[in-house]
């Protein structure tokens, strides 16, 4: 009979259990290690699938109910324009065939090409153009301004419409032709019917790419394939114009949120364009032989400080003038940027290299002053009252420029209260026409593509309509009344003279000021190639080996 | 039993009640302006006046609560503001891959942590022990995203194992989304790993010094059986207890791994949602967390009286 011990298991016993479930760990590790592919390569992208990871997440399909960029971006994968902005900043017809103006400049006709169609297969009319320029110029302000012009939209025939203007219009063609944000879009018309406040429904568009609506995940990817309807222009591709050949079966944005995860993605070749690299990037991506740097959007970026005109103390016009004058690029543009060979200085409103570039600046150097702005903030009798200075701290674009504000306007005697937020709190808050200490502010700073700032009418810092104006709500019928002229200036003398005094009185008002312009180059791997420098970011001509 | 699960079923409502009506007050006092961020840069007053309306936001606070609780009572979370579509649809999508996450690394953090946990309590004080509580503490004390970053950098850059970032679908082959998980479960893994281990070893350590041990020693029943079949068994319930709230709390918090490896779940949706003060979406997100938490709860409690039939509801 066996005996029973009261004794703890033996030694043998235990390392017959310990040797079990080390059998067991084992067995559970080798499960593990076979369920995964040990060895397999990072997924490249499929031959012909062209990956790309845009700037930002893309949540609105409609790039007229909204101005964000990767909506605009979205329209010219599969919308087309009747016309372009070439890379000389030139208008060039593309939806468009031709077009004449009568001698006094109030009848515009113009005849589509031949063969236009939208991807369902439809035929692009004269009826679907007129209908996508309501709806345009309903959101857009370069469209409200040539809409206010026109009296009458006719459409004689299915190729061709006609504008006819109640008041001279000196910039039709480059209105139509506009390269960013809104753009003039040309859709079908039952889609273009909706009112520019509603989203619309419907992606067909007669452009060079289909958009795979059943593949778009919002925060995850969009899938674009050829459209085999589109017919490009014979012209070589130049800016938003020219030739817009596909030569990719596919096109997928993958949007990721991460700038390391973005960076980690094109190095391990699961992207093969990054559209905008964070600045601290660019020397890790300058050292990587398998990365080439392509800047696509040559005219760039200006950073801007923009002051409230409702409120002490920028209510007072020296006292914004003495706040023009203690600020320098330079500073901002190496504190933010950094990185050498991206940023420029340039005192010019209007981007420098582009065509309303001008040195006729007043008083503003771009040099910082602090002496001269603090004699004449003494001057204007300045009291002390703190600057409310937002600055969105967690923006990578933007975020340290409201610190270099702040300690160049201390400098020259201000009181500065900065304030952190995100920047979608800033956006909100500059809504506010409050007091800067009941919830209000007094200035913040951000950035613009070149191309939303070529001229005085799309320029948001020049609208000085008041109330019903761009944040800081400037009211000056000065301004206003030459920006009037600018649009009724019909040769390109006059409309540079006409720039030339918008911006004199900008400064001479002071509605903002220019921080300098930096640009952001592409990050494409080797064996991508034809990205085309524009207006916006395009994705037509590239081959992928 | 049945009156139980009648009366927590019963207690949820007004869990879910105070949940819809913090969530919606917070989201409204909380600074911004969603009109804002849709009016994009260039937009005018007039224009963020013209979207207020148009969302609804003009509305007196109490008619939009009574407004939105009156779908919600329908089934209907409303629309989002920017995506142009219903709430219950991008959830739906936003579902699987934090459940997917969520679900991976459980897995893998029972499996291993559980083992681990016995052996070291098994073996007190030797080296495994020593090396096993060394790895808690190590779990711990290292944030998930240097964990991520570590990962990436060496199984995804150097050895090309594993993907970087992205997520594929169940419906794109099994193979391709447990590869594509792979990563991201083992990173967040590395947290639950460390806390399940020694949540294991206490309990199992515990229950080792139990008369029913010595007892079922005495009897000569194998050193594997004691283990497996008393300790453990006994060990269950706190155990199963930091299951449950670990699932809860990875399906509510895996926005950081989420963003490191670019996974488009319900973390990103949350963010997006906070960021462009999309209230619709971040209510709807927000109540089918609480939700979540609600079953997981529910679901801990009735695993109780299978583990232990000493428990009695």
């Amino acid at each position: 009979m066996p005996t029973t011990t009261l004794s703890f298991p033996t030694l043998p016993a235990r390392r017959r259990a310990a040797a079990q479930l080390a059998r067991w760990a084992c067995a559970l590790s080798a499960a593990l290690a076979c369920s995964l592919p040990l060895g397999a390569s990072a997924q490249p992208g499929a031959a012909g699938t062209l990956r790309i990871i845009p700037a930002s997440n893309m949540t609105v399909l409609d790039p007229i109910w909204t101005t964000a960029y990767i909506s605009r971006n979205f329209g010219y994968m599969i919308y087309d324009t009747l016309f372009g902005t070439d890379a000389q900043g030139r208008i060039q017809p593309q939806m468009v065939s031709q077009w004449k103006v009568s001698p006094d400049g109030k009848v515009w006709t113009f005849t589509l090409r031949d063969g236009l169609e939208f991807s369902d297969g439809k035929p692009v009319t004269s009826e679907d153009v007129v209908a996508s320029l309501k709806r345009w110029a309903s959101r857009d302000t370069f469209g409200d301004q040539l809409a206010k012009a026109i009296g009458q939209y006719e459409t004689p025939d299915a190729r061709t419409f006609v504008l006819r203007l109640k008041s001279s219009f000196g910039l039709v063609t480059e209105a139509l032709g506009k390269p960013s944000s809104n753009v003039p879009f040309i859709m079908p018309k039952r889609v273009a019917d909706t009112p520019g406040d509603v989203q619309i429904k419907e992606t067909i568009g007669s452009g060079p790419y289909l958009f795979k609506a059943d593949e778009f995940r919002p925060g995850e990817k969009a899938v674009f394939v050829k459209n085999t309807r589109y017919k490009p222009r014979a012209e070589a591709p130049s800016g938003t114009a020219g030739g817009k050949n596909v030569y990719v079966d596919r096109v997928e944005w993958l949007f990721i949120r991460d700038a390391q995860t973005q960076l980690n993605a094109l190095l391990n070749g699961e992207a093969d364009i990054l559209e905008q690299p964070a600045f601290e990037q660019y020397a890790v991506l300058r050292s990587n032989p398998q990365i080439e740097l392509v800047d696509a959007q040559p005219a760039g970026n200006q950073f801007i400080l923009r002051f409230n005109f409702l409120h002490a103390p920028f209510n007072n016009e020296k006292i914004r003038r003495a706040a023009m004058l203690a600020l320098g690029q330079e500073a901002f543009l190496r504190t933010q940027v950094g990185a050498p060979g991206l940023t420029r200085f340039c005192k010019s409103m209007f981007p420098c290299g582009t065509p309303f570039e001008s040195d006729k600046t007043g008083e503003y150097t771009g040099i910082a002053n602090p002496q001269k702005a603090r004699a004449l903030l003494q001057e204007a009798g300045y009291k002390g009252e703190p600057v409310v200075l937002m600055r969105p701290a967690e923006n990578g674009t933007i975020g340290k420029l409201p610190l270099v504000a702040k300690q160049q306007l201390e400098q020259a005697g201000f009181k500065v209260d900065l304030q952190n937020m995100d920047w979608q709190t800033l956006v909100s808050r500059r809504a506010r026409k409050d007091a800067p200490t009941a919830g209000g502010w007094s200035a913040f700073l951000t950035a613009w593509t070149a191309s939303d700032i070529l001229n005085p009418i799309t320029m948001s810092m020049m609208n000085a309509t008041g109330d019903k104006g761009w944040f800081g709500w400037q009211d000056d019928p000065t301004l206003e009344a030459i920006k009037k002229q600018f649009a009724t200036a019909t040769t390109d003398a006059d409309k540079k003279k006409f720039a030339e005094a918008a911006q004199l009185r900008a400064f001479e008002t002071v509605t903002h000021v220019p921080l300098g312009q930096f640009s952001q180059p592409a990050a494409v791997r080797k064996g991508v190639s034809g990205l085309v420098p524009a207006g916006a970011q395009v994705y037509w001509n590239i081959r992928k080996q | 039993m049945l009156a139980f699960l009648g009366k927590r079923l019963l207690s949820t409502l007004p869990v879910v009640l105070v949940v819809a009506i913090t969530v919606f007050m917070i989201v409204r006092l909380t600074p911004g302006d969603p009109a804002a961020i849709i009016g994009g840069n260039s937009a005018t007053s007039e224009d963020l006046d013209r979207i207020r309306v148009q969302l609804g936001l003009t509305q007196p606070l109490w008619t939009q609560f009574l407004l939105w609780a009156g779908k919600v009572l329908q089934g209907d979370l409303g629309f989002s503001f920017f995506l142009n579509k219903p709430v219950l649809e991008l959830i739906a999508q936003r579902v699987e891959p934090t459940l997917s996450l969520a679900v991976g690394t459980l897995v893998l953090a029972v499996a291993i942590a559980l083992p681990l946990g016995t052996l070291a309590a098994w073996r007190m004080g030797s080296w495994l022990d020593k090396a096993v509580m060394a790895f808690s503490v190590a779990g711990f004390s290292v944030p998930v995203f240097v964990i991520g970053y570590v990962l990436i950098y060496l199984l995804a850059m150097k050895l090309q194992w594993f993907p970087v970032q992205g997520y594929r679908r169940m419906a794109d082959g099994l193979g391709p989304w447990a590869r594509q998980l792979a990563l991201p479960c083992l990173t967040l893994a590395v947290t639950y790993v460390a806390l399940l281990a020694r949540v294991t070893r206490a309990a199992v350590s515990e229950a080792l010094t139990e008369d029913y041990i010595r007892t079922a020693r005495a009897k000569g029943i194998s050193e594997r059986a004691v283990l497996t079949h008393h300790a453990l068994r006994n060990a269950a319930v706190p155990v199963v207890t930091v299951i449950g709230v670990s699932a809860a709390l990875l399906l509510g918090g895996v926005v950081v791994t989420e963003t490191v490896y670019a996974i488009p779940g319900l973390g990103q949706l949350t963010v997006d949602a906070v960021l462009n003060r999309d209230f619709p979406v971040l209510q709807g997100v927000v109540l089918f967390f609480a939700l979540i938490y609600v079953a997981v709860n529910l679901l801990v409690d009735l695993s109780y009286l299978a583990l232990d039939p000493r428990i009695r509801y």
